[in-house]
């Protein structure tokens, strides 16, 4: 019996001929900076100088300067830096998870994806440095180092020392991983480069790439081992800045649900994250053949998934305070709910719960402006949960005698600009200089005959 | 043989080569780089390491240490051993009140106040002010050399004008000081009037007595406030007496009453007390019941007291109107007839009718000869109210020719402050003997400016036949000459005051007069054997009653109180007690009118707690307007507002001045003497916020039976471990005790084990242990921003709890009741042995030690702040700032200049910006206990190593001890039997807070338990 498979759509779209990906995506490297790019650095540039302002008012004075207190110990410092990691989470998801299934319709977003991964954990890595209140000693007091302290070493029981390890190894990891991707498309830059400062750059930069079938088969492999070490990673990281709070006392946070739920909620927030950043590079970069409908709606479907899980995690917690008769875990959780941060609760459910399941709707998922618009709204719920998680658990705790409420300050908001700050620029460096989509993989899956439709 | 014998040194010189010889002229013959090369030339390479060379030594020399004075000892005081502390017998003694003290010194400065236990005055015990007095000490804000008319003068030049002066004037010579009971200052005084005749000597006490001390003086002839022993009555009745908070001999009351609220097996009685009062007050939190009243209804209530006793005595009553409301009354009543003899009534009220009724219940009760004695007068207060307003017109008419302001500051603290402040230029000689700026020195002429009392001798007798010395414990730091020694040089007396005041000692002497006084300065105390006499009392109630002014009880009436920080206001510059929150309200900082809740409810006068930000009123009493913000405060009287004295400071320096308002203002002055309620007093809306900065804002423990575990005495006597909350967790054993289950490899203690006992039922609240901490362990203030900011650094916290409004729904929990019961629990680092803190640390900066005390290592912390969030008691406290040699934390005294800090505890660490800090459980005293233990090759006895919150608390609420220990107090108190998994106490009323985390502490709180009948129909 004679069987056909269906005509597959085509994952680029537009007819685009080998030439045509090479030429489309080194010219927005080698081309001049466009006005748009200007002013989108000059912005990020803005962002991160007037962070840095709030960063050294932040460092010179103290951590005081933010609005932290005796029974609020941690809020938007850690915040962020939860966030941020979440953020992290696309990138390596996508490469790896997804290479490793075979999906090829990543190939057109995994750069730039990666490239934000690496960028938000560096913005992450941030936070936990500044908000020491020693960070000169505690950039380096934090690693178990030999010194001539005596026997002194570092706390291997504290979570803290665990996210350090898990976040350097899950940077260093990204890092490789994306560089490696990145050495085929600098070798097609340099030759293609026509002045001799590009030569060089982007030749040292490609490691002397020569395409040789050998040097092809060595490349592929070395991508396939990456994945396969950066994919526990994925799940590993966040469950580890989960143990932050997992394994505290405080009511709110001794949960142990939180390592499953941190991760759904990454890769939920890290989608977001990365719609919201190729929605814009699509439109200015014009690659709505690249970065097509298909990838928008399967990047949706996977918020609505994870959307779900984080959904059923929050009513999972409230039923297990309830369940577990436990006074102040019951009180956390009311006070969550309807306590003086009620707003930050709700504003995490309707952003975190409900905008997701809108896209059930074929005609929203598929659109570019709603997706745009909900990409933006999960991200702040995603933010808000991390608040929600430990403002309003640390500040009613188990004595009534310290319960206080956080407001923060000037220099808060300022070192969250700053890590924003940090965020664009490097994205925006990296959007002009580097090639945001991975031509060599996409050549792998556009029509091979090369027709025009 | 040859001519010219040639001498060499070497073959080289002999042979003498080219090279050689070219070499030779050089003066180092090996290669030098600062040559150049060996062709000579300098290279690049030597320009380069020259210059980084050059580099370096400039930067180096830039980068010059500080240059740090340690100056030797010439020679070497006999006491004095550097790192030794030494300790010296005192007494404490500012504004009217005088306590028995052991001052420490280390290298010659005082440091810290302890209360001296050889005194029978006051117990041992201290108060938050004398805790706080060490900082006065080293306040820049003293005057640093005698004055005149403002300018710095000598004291030779000063002595010269006023002995002419006060030789020429016309008109009588005043001395004006608080009540003062000094027998050689009273001598001094007496030199003086030899010389010049026509001295009087006025005595007042900002919060006056004189209503009472004019009725004993009708009632038994003697002007004197007799002892009163808390200790001895089972039933105490006040009426907005605060014996407990502002009192004489505050400290052995606190003592007094704390031991007749202690249960054990075999005392299972403890006393009951009521409270008539209007504002909370100390005592009124610590009442078993607590009625409140208004101010005008008080001698009504007392009329009506007398009358209930009177019938049960069998006496004729007297004929008054009845209370609204009986039922507590009649309560106190029975239980006051039941503990006949052991019972004393008592009544804040100056008012003299109200007072001699009271007198006559006690007379009644046979209170006189048991629970009061008035053989013996509390000496502390002497003031007279009509004496003070005499001194006041006689100066408005020009009859007083010189005013002596000794060490008072009537400007300020009386209301006649005012007249005394715009006729004082009608005396020809004013002069103050203040050692520090206030308002009275201000308008004085002269400023001959006392020693701070620990620089002074002196002796009190501040209880009849009990005296007290004073030595210094550090010479004058300024330019200052003590008082009394002032007065002797303008009586032309040239003895030294301490001569003085040893001719005065010389006739108690049996024997040598040397060892005698030696061992009188040792021991700090004396008792001369005076019994004093007791003197019949005769009251003519009926006439008295009909004296009482009772008005109608319509209007919203001002009782103006003094706090248990600032008090009268002598401290306001002392930091110290400025942050310290006030026990009740928990704010800081600053007085406000506090309200009933109804009060607030109905005038819009609502408070926001998250926020600290309090609606501004106006209030206007007899003309003047004062604008203060509100604070509703549960179980204030309906009907009445209050309003603390203190504040509103205009010339006592840096941090007093401008806080808060003048309440003194607001006390009317009338012709039977000075009233601290008023009625008739208008409060006009809200015209503005203002923030008030509180420690606390959460009123009640919502409920929550593992943080306050508490019965009624009944319930007690039925089980001891009545109120008790045990928590079970379920376990596949079933339900077991928290302490059962574990992951933990659990601490084992070889040595000791140190531990601690609170005690809820006999914690007064007063607050003295947060003061006691901070100056034993430099912690620093941070200023009233920064506890707004929720920032304040007290290691030791007293947590204030109200009842609630209602049992059902987290709103009615969370609301205290309009009249609440009140529990107090000191909080501070539980040391748990399965510690929280210790785990999340990732830098290992907080540890455990081998005798179970939770450690900081400053050192190593790099700030995470991981272990405060995860304290569940949130004890911990991180250095937000940089709080030393900081010029934004000014008012953290003994941090910033480098006077005030000569009261940092040499023993204890500053910390720097961006560590974390809390209760140590004063580490530097138990080493030093444990040090001396050794040298002399033993174990340290029980109660020799003592944390400075235990040392200090009046009422001996906290224990301190080693837990391995069999024969220490805490071993006994809390029968302990040591489990696999710890330590378990067999005495019923002892627990964890938050026992079910299964953190172990080694903080044990022991049952709050309230004297209080089953099934009372009596509201609070």
């Amino acid at each position: 019996m004679h069987a056909e498979s269906e005509v597959r759509i085509p994952l680029v779209t537009g007819g685009k001929t080998v030439h045509d990906v090479t030429q489309d995506i080194c010219s927005r490297v080698e081309e001049k900076p466009t006005k748009l790019w200007m002013m989108a650095m000059a912005i990020s540039l803005a962002l991160l100088a007037v962070g840095a302002y709030a960063v050294y008012l932040l460092l010179w004075n103290g951590i005081g300067m933010w609005g932290l207190n005796k029974t609020v110990g941690w809020a938007w410092d850690i915040t962020n830096f939860v966030w941020w990691v979440g953020i992290g989470h696309a990138g390596t998801l996508i490469s790896a998870i997804l290479l490793l299934f075979r999906q090829r319709w990543r190939m057109s977003i995994n750069r730039a994806a990666e490239a934000m991964t690496i960028f938000a954990v560096i913005c992450a890595a941030l936070f936990p440095i500044l908000h020491t209140g020693r960070p000169w000693l505690a950039f380096y007091w934090m690693f178990p180092l030999p010194n001539t302290f005596g026997s002194l070493w570092v706390n291997f029981n504290s979570p803290l020392l665990w996210d350090v390890f898990a976040i350097s190894t899950y940077f260093s990891v990204s890092l490789v991983f994306w560089y490696i991707g990145l050495i085929p498309d600098f070798a097609s830059i340099r030759d293609r480069a026509t002045n001799k400062v590009s030569k060089a750059i982007y030749g040292a930069l490609s490691f002397g790439w020569t395409g040789g079938a050998k040097t092809w088969s060595h490349y592929e492999t070395v991508a396939l081992v990456l994945a396969g070490l950066a994919t526990p990673l994925v799940l590993s990281v966040h469950t580890i800045v989960s143990f932050d709070f997992a394994t505290s006392v405080i009511p709110g946070w001794h949960t142990t649900i939180f390592p499953p739920y941190f991760v759904a909620g990454a890769i939920f927030s890290g989608f977001a994250m990365v719609l919201t950043l190729l929605l814009v590079t699509r439109k200015v970069y014009k690659l709505e053949d690249y970065i097509t409908i298909e990838h928008i709606e399967m990047m949706n479907i996977i918020i609505i998934v994870t959307g779900s899980i984080v959904g059923i995690a929050y009513i999972t917690e409230f039923f297990i305070a309830w369940y577990s008769g436990v006074e102040a875990e019951q009180y956390a959780f009311i006070n969550r709910a309807t306590g003086p941060y009620w707003w930050a609760y709700w504003s995490m459910m309707t952003c975190n719960v409900i905008s997701p399941q809108l896209f059930w709707f074929k005609k929203i998922r598929t659109n570019l402006a709603a997706t745009f618009v909900i990409s933006i709204i999960v991200n702040i719920g995603m933010w808000f949960e991390r608040f929600v998680i430990i403002v309003t658990s640390l500040h009613r705790d188990f004595l009534p005698s310290s319960w206080a409420m956080f407001y923060p300050t000037a220099v808060d908001i300022g070192t969250y600009v700053f890590s924003f700050g940090v965020f664009f620029t490097a994205f925006f460096l990296f959007a002009k200089f580097f090639p945001v989509i991975n031509m060599a993989e996409v050549k792998s899956i556009i029509k091979a005959t090369g027709q025009k439709k | 043989m040859k001519e010219n014998k040639t001498y060499w040194k070497g073959i080289e010189q002999l042979e003498a080569t080219p090279e050689f010889q070219e070499r030779s002229a050089k003066e180092f013959h090996e290669y030098l780089p600062i040559n150049g090369n060996e062709e000579g030339d300098p290279t690049r390479r030597d320009f380069l390491k020259m210059m980084g060379f050059g580099m370096a030594a400039v930067s180096l020399a830039a980068c010059e240490a500080p240059v740090r004075k340690a100056i030797p000892y010439v020679n070497k005081p006999v006491d004095v051993d550097p790192g030794v502390a030494n300790y010296y017998a005192s007494t404490y003694s500012m504004g009217n009140e005088v306590c028995s003290v052991v001052v420490k010194t280390r290298e010659g400065r005082p440091i810290k106040i302890e209360g001296n236990d050889l005194s029978k005055v006051s117990g041992g015990g201290t108060t938050t002010q004398m805790e706080a007095s060490v900082l006065s000490l080293y306040d820049e804000q003293r005057i640093q050399s005698p004055k005149i008319d403002g300018q710095d003068t000598s004291w030779d030049e000063l002595d010269n004008r006023i002995k002419a002066e006060l030789a020429s004037n016309t008109g009588k010579t005043v001395i004006v000081s608080y009540s003062n009971c000094s027998p050689s200052t009273q001598r001094a005084i007496d030199v003086l009037s030899t010389k010049y005749g026509n001295v009087e000597w006025v005595q007042y006490d900002p919060v006056s007595m004189s209503g009472t001390l004019d009725a004993y003086e009708t009632a038994t002839g003697n002007r004197a406030y007799p002892v009163h022993d808390f200790s001895k009555a089972k039933t105490i009745v006040s009426f907005d007496a605060d014996f407990l908070g502002n009192w004489p001999n505050q400290t052995s009351n606190n003592r007094q009453f704390a031991s007749t609220r202690k249960l054990d097996d075999n005392k299972k009685e403890m006393s009951r007390l009521y409270s008539f009062e209007s504002n909370l007050s100390l005592t009124g939190s610590n009442a078993d019941y607590r009625d409140p009243i208004k101010p005008s209804q008080q001698g009504l209530y007392i009329a009506n007291l007398y009358n209930l006793l009177a019938q049960k005595a069998g006496v004729s009553t007297v004929s008054t109107s009845s209370v609204d409301n009986s039922v507590v009354l009649e309560k106190a009543a029975n239980d006051l007839w039941n503990s006949k003899a052991s019972s004393i009534v008592i009544s804040g009220s100056n008012d003299s009718n109200v007072q001699q009724i009271v007198i006559a219940i006690n007379d009644l009760l046979g209170a006189y000869g048991t629970t009061i004695d008035n053989s013996k007068s509390n000496n502390t207060r002497k003031g007279s109210d009509s004496a003070f307003s005499n001194f006041v017109n006689e100066l408005k008419q020009g009859q007083v020719g010189g005013v002596v302001f000794y060490n008072c500051n009537p400007v300020y603290d009386h209301p006649l402050g005012g007249e005394i402040s715009s006729n004082v230029s009608k005396a020809k000689t004013s002069i103050s003997t203040s050692d520090r700026n206030d308002e009275t020195t201000a308008i004085s002429k002269y400023l001959a400016p006392d020693h701070h009392y620990l620089e002074s001798w002196n002796d009190f007798e501040p209880v009849t036949g009990q005296l007290s010395l004073s030595q210094p414990t550090i010479s004058n730091i300024f330019d200052t000459r003590q008082a009394q020694e002032s007065f002797l040089r303008w009586g032309e007396n040239s003895d030294s005051y301490y001569d003085f005041v040893r001719a005065g000692w010389s006739s108690l002497a049996t024997g040598n007069f040397d060892s005698f006084w030696d061992k009188c300065l040792h021991d700090g105390v004396y008792e001369n054997g005076n019994e004093g006499t007791s003197s019949s009392i005769s009251v003519d109630v009926a006439s008295v009653v009909s004296n009482i002014v009772s008005s109608s009880a319509s209007g919203t009436e001002l009782v103006v109180y003094s706090n248990y920080s600032i008090g009268d206001g002598i401290h306001a510059n002392n930091p110290w007690l400025q942050e310290m929150p006030d026990p009740i309200t928990k704010a800081c900082w600053d007085n406000y009118l506090t309200v009933s809740l109804k009060y607030a409810r109905e005038n819009g006068l609502d408070y926001d707690p998250e926020r600290m930000v309090a609606k501004l009123v106006t209030v206007s009493v007899n003309g003047t307007s004062l604008q203060v913000p509100v604070i509703p405060q549960p179980g204030q009287a309906d009907g009445t507002v209050g309003l603390a004295l203190g504040y509103g400071r205009t010339n006592a320096g840096k941090v007093a001045d401008n806080l808060g308002v003048n309440a003194y203002q607001l006390v009317n002055s009338t012709s039977s003497g000075l009233n601290y309620s008023s009625n008739g007093i208008s409060i006009s809306g809200a015209e503005g916020t203002y923030q008030v900065a509180q420690t606390q804002t959460s009123q009640t423990y919502a409920g929550r039976e593992t943080v306050i575990q508490e019965t009624i005495l009944k319930e007690y006597q039925k089980d001891p471990g009545a109120g008790r909350y045990r928590p079970k967790i379920s376990a596949s054993t079933g339900k077991e005790h928290p302490y059962a289950i574990s992951l933990w490899k659990d601490h084992k203690y070889d040595n000791h084990h140190w531990g601690m006992i609170v005690d809820l039922n006999s914690c007064t609240g007063c607050g003295t242990c947060t003061i006691a901490c901070q100056t034993e362990n430099n912690i620093p203030v941070v200023g009233k921003q920064e506890v707004l900011n929720r920032r304040e650094m007290h290691w030791i916290r007293i947590d204030r709890y109200y009842s609630s409004r209602g049992d059902e729904g987290r709103e009615n929990k969370e609301a205290a009741a309009e009249n609440p019961e009140v529990t107090f629990q000191p909080m501070m680092c539980q040391h748990c042995n399965a510690a929280p803190c210790e785990t999340v640390c990732p830098v290992a900066a907080t540890t455990h030690s081998t005798e179970g005390l939770n450690m900081m290592a400053y050192n190593r912390c790099v700030g995470t702040r991981y272990c405060a969030n995860n304290c569940p008691y949130k004890v911990r406290r991180f250095n937000w700032f940089k709080y030393h040699d900081n010029a934004q934390f000014g008012d953290n005294l003994s941090m910033n200049n480098d006077l005030g800090k000569m009261v940092l505890n040499p023993d204890v660490t500053v910390r720097s910006r961006g560590v974390m800090e809390k209760c140590s459980l004063c580490v530097q005293r138990i080493q030093a206990g444990k040090l001396q233990a050794k040298k002399e090759s033993r174990r340290p006895k029980d109660g020799e190593i003592t944390t400075a919150c235990v040392k200090a608390c009046p009422a001996d609420a906290l224990t301190f001890g080693d837990m391995k220990d069999p024969n220490s107090k805490i071993y006994k108190k809390l029968k302990i039997n040591e489990l696999e998994k710890g330590v378990e106490a067999k005495e019923q009323r002892a627990y964890h807070v938050l026992e079910e985390l299964r953190v172990m502490p080694n903080v044990w709180y022991l049952t709050k338990v309230r004297n209080k009948d089953e099934n009372d129909k009596v509201e609070a």
